[in-house]
């Protein structure tokens, strides 16, 4: 027969090992549904299912494409192969300018149309998303 | 030119001494009493690096760009204040900051310790003097501040103007101070475990450090939060960004640690988990400065992207890590007869609980930091994580722990009976109900909402009644779970009952909705010493009848070029109302972000009390010795 504290000991482990598996389970779970996605303009022509997933594109902001109204501002993002249009309203960081990295988050209209619903604010005058640099220097 | 070159030489002179005080360590360790040499050369090696700071801030102030350091982050036209905080505003720079923060802590040690074992003040200096021989050769070798460059520029390149703020001139220190008392806990710990002294009396002497380096660091997690919150004009006080991330997985650790603590002092249990929590704190503290230092998170901390630096602290930190786990396996012993007396309604299983909830916040806030990373280095995918993913497994564990936190407190050591626990029901019941009158009119998502806001209003109610009836015997941990209470609410209502208006106005239009009436009445030049500025000028008229003046102003520095934006924020009792604008590509166009944020103050007040309830009982202790 095992000794009380024994049991206890073993429904102590038990008990630990659950929460744990449980707890990673989770973790990974929610990590699948939340994690975005960067992809570059070519990427996206490439793409052979839209999807409904909130995605980051990312690459440089075309020049002469920046035109704004009072509710929206509209720009091209570039990688130098391909273009996609994006369309935004919200708040623009400060280094937004044409000419310069950008990485805007949102949905997929088509293949063509992005709405964004943020656009990514790095301070820094030489800064150029990882990403951007990574997909310019494929070029 | 003159005190680059001190500075250089009494860092090597301050290695030297590290290097001295850990020989004289080794001889001295089996004789008695503690060799005064040790004390003289420690307060030398102090000495050193105090001199080579200031020789750098000297640097910096008299702006001698013979210096690289200075060169690359500071410019004659800045303030003299951000002259004296750029020292420390760089990758450099903030290392030696850094190290006369390890260097003067362990001075301390050695000065408020000598009530403690004489064997186990020399491990934990010899432990300390590998941590501080380590940074040493880690600064001189890849981080020098003091490099020079020939010929002498006549201009620097300035320091980064968002980083040109008060609130974060003092964040750097502030923030080091806490991760830094975290490598005094550490030694402490595995000097302690290797001589198996992990007692009440060792638990109350270690308990001051813990106070200290939780304090520190969260403050300086709140003056970065602040910082972010008028600066980068994102409109919030916390974004799950990597580099905040960093800063508060040790914070969960500490905060976890200091509950061990509290439980060691009373009786001896949970003694892995404090070795295993104080481990942890130190090694998130390392990594903290790793990912933040090498460039790994993209974000405004990383000042250069260097992979010898980067390596250099990996490997330092992975050998750090395997000698303590070395020295938990070999030295640790479970006091055996501890866990008869464990009884499922105490004050220590609530600890207990509370630190499982910790370390679970800690591993999801890890994940969501560490997996892109990951992700990258294997498969090259890039991809982000966002609020959501940390909402969404937070948010639900919040309820138990709040509830757990308005009732541990409430048990007795070792065992406690189900009765007199009617009045908790009832405050219950209470909260419930306030926290469906608060959310009565809010159609979105309400039982979650409900849920969370009966528990916090829980806590809350039961903080304000335990400070009243409780005598203050605890006030310490009264103030602290009520500031908790208070930050969690104004946290939750904030969120409730924000609102938003993001437009795009030329000078002299208007916007209108239901609620708010926005005039761009005009905008205004001037030039300051380093930079334009141009001030929105702004009306904004509420449905109630309240009129607001605010003006949002757009900095655009001369060195470096670059635009920042100035928020412009009335603060009330009841809340914030903020504004933001910028320029798009220099049109006629504004883009201006209007914000309505309730108890936003309360968020900062909440965690100043927080700090507070810890300075209480660092200062209790003392008095009653």
């Amino acid at each position: 027969m095992y000794g009380r504290k024994v049991k206890l000991r073993f429904f102590f482990v038990v008990l630990i090992l659950t929460t744990l598996i449980l707890s990673v389970f989770l973790i990974l779970k929610s990590l699948e549904e939340n994690v975005v996605y960067f992809q570059s303009p070519t990427e996206i022509k490439e793409l052979t299912d839209i999807g409904k997933k909130k995605i980051r594109v990312g690459g440089m902001v075309k020049n002469n494409s920046v035109s704004i109204n009072s509710k929206e501002i509209s720009f091209v993002i570039t990688d130098f192969k391909n273009e996609i249009n994006v369309i935004y309203s919200g708040v623009v960081p400060n280094l937004f300018s044409e000419g310069k990295g950008v990485v805007a988050e949102g949905y997929l209209n088509d293949r063509n149309f992005f709405t964004a619903s943020k656009i990514l604010a790095k301070h820094d005058e030489n800064y150029m998303p990882p990403e951007v640099k990574a997909a310019l220097e494929e070029k | 030119m003159l005190s680059s070159t001190i500075g250089y030489y009494s860092l090597i002179l301050g290695l030297c001494s590290s290097i001295i005080i850990f020989y004289f360590s080794i001889i001295n360790y089996q004789d008695k009493i503690l060799d005064t040499k040790i004390l003289s050369f420690t307060f030398l090696q102090l000495f050193f690096v105090i001199i080579s700071f200031l020789s750098l801030v000297l640097s910096f102030i008299n702006s001698d760009f013979s210096n690289e350091t200075v060169f690359n982050n500071s410019h004659t036209t800045k303030p003299l204040f951000y002259k004296i905080s750029g020292t420390w505003g760089n990758h450099e720079g903030s290392l030696l900051l850094w190290q006369l923060v390890l260097t003067l802590f362990i001075f301390i040690f050695l000065l408020k310790s000598d009530n403690q074992s004489k064997q186990y003040r020399i491990l934990t200096l010899l432990f300390q003097e590998i941590i501080i021989i380590g940074f040493f050769i880690f600064i001189i070798k890849t981080s020098n501040p003091f490099n020079y460059i020939y010929p002498i520029p006549k201009q620097g390149l300035g320091l980064n103007p968002i980083l040109q703020d008060p609130a974060l001139a003092i964040h750097p220190p502030i923030l080091y101070v806490g991760y830094v008392g975290s490598s005094i806990i550490f030694s402490s710990v595995l000097a302690a475990t290797i001589l198996n002294i992990i007692s009440r009396e060792w638990a109350s002497h270690i308990k001051k450090w813990v106070l200290v380096s939780w304090i520190f660091l969260s403050l300086g997690i709140l003056f970065g939060s602040i910082w972010a919150y008028y600066e980068l004009g994102w409109g919030g006080f916390w974004f799950w960004d990597p580099v905040e991330n960093v800063s508060l997985m040790p914070w969960l650790a500490l905060t976890a640690l200091l509950h061990c603590i509290i439980v060691l002092e009373k009786k001896i249990v949970l003694t892995s988990w404090v070795v295993i929590l104080s481990i942890t704190t130190f090694t998130l503290s390392m990594c903290g400065t790793f990912l933040v230092r090498s460039g790994i998170l993209n974000s405004v901390h990383s000042f250069a992207n260097d992979p010898e630096r980067g390596l250099y602290i990996l490997i330092f930190l992975f050998s750090l890590i395997f000698l303590s786990i070395f020295i938990y396996f070999f030295f640790h012993k479970q006091n055996i007869k501890n866990n008869n007396n464990f009884f499922w309604l105490s004050k220590e299983t609530s600890i207990l609980i509370n630190n499982w909830f910790m370390m679970y916040f800690l591993s999801v806030v890890l994940i969501g930091t560490i997996y892109p990373i990951f992700l990258e280095v294997i498969s090259s995918q890039k991809i982000s994580v966002g609020p959501p993913f940390y909402h969404k497994l937070i948010i639900p564990f919040l309820f138990p722990f709040l509830l757990a936190m308005a009732i541990g407190p409430n048990l007795k050591w070792v065992k406690s009976n189900m009765e007199n626990k009617v009045n908790l029901i009832l405050f219950f019941v209470l909260s419930i109900f306030v926290s469906g009158f608060v959310l009565k009119n809010l159609d979105q998502k309400f039982l979650i909402n409900t849920v969370l806001l009966s528990s916090a209003f829980y806590l809350f109610f039961i903080t304000i009644r335990d400070l009243f009836t409780k005598n203050f015997k605890n006030f310490s941990q009264n103030v602290a779970h009520f500031g908790f209470s208070l930050l969690i609410l104004s946290i939750l209502l904030n969120n409730f009952f924000s609102s938003e208006i993001i437009i795009n106005l030329k000078v002299g239009e208007s916007f209108e909705n239901n609620k708010t009436k926005i005039i761009f009445n005009d905008i205004v030049q001037n030039k300051q010493k380093n930079y334009v500025s141009i001030i929105g000028n702004f009306t904004v008229e509420n449905f109630d009848g309240k009129i607001d003046n605010l003006k949002p102003e757009l900095r655009i520095y001369n060195q470096p070029n670059i635009i920042t934006s100035e928020a412009d924020i009335k603060t009330s009792f009841l809340s914030d109302k903020f504004m933001v604008m910028n320029s798009v590509q220099n049109q006629e166009y504004f883009n201006i972000r209007y914000q309505v944020k309730p108890f936003m103050i309360w968020i900062w007040i909440s965690v100043v009390l927080i700090c507070f309830g810890g300075l209480i009982s660092f200062f209790k202790k003392k008095n009653e010795k």
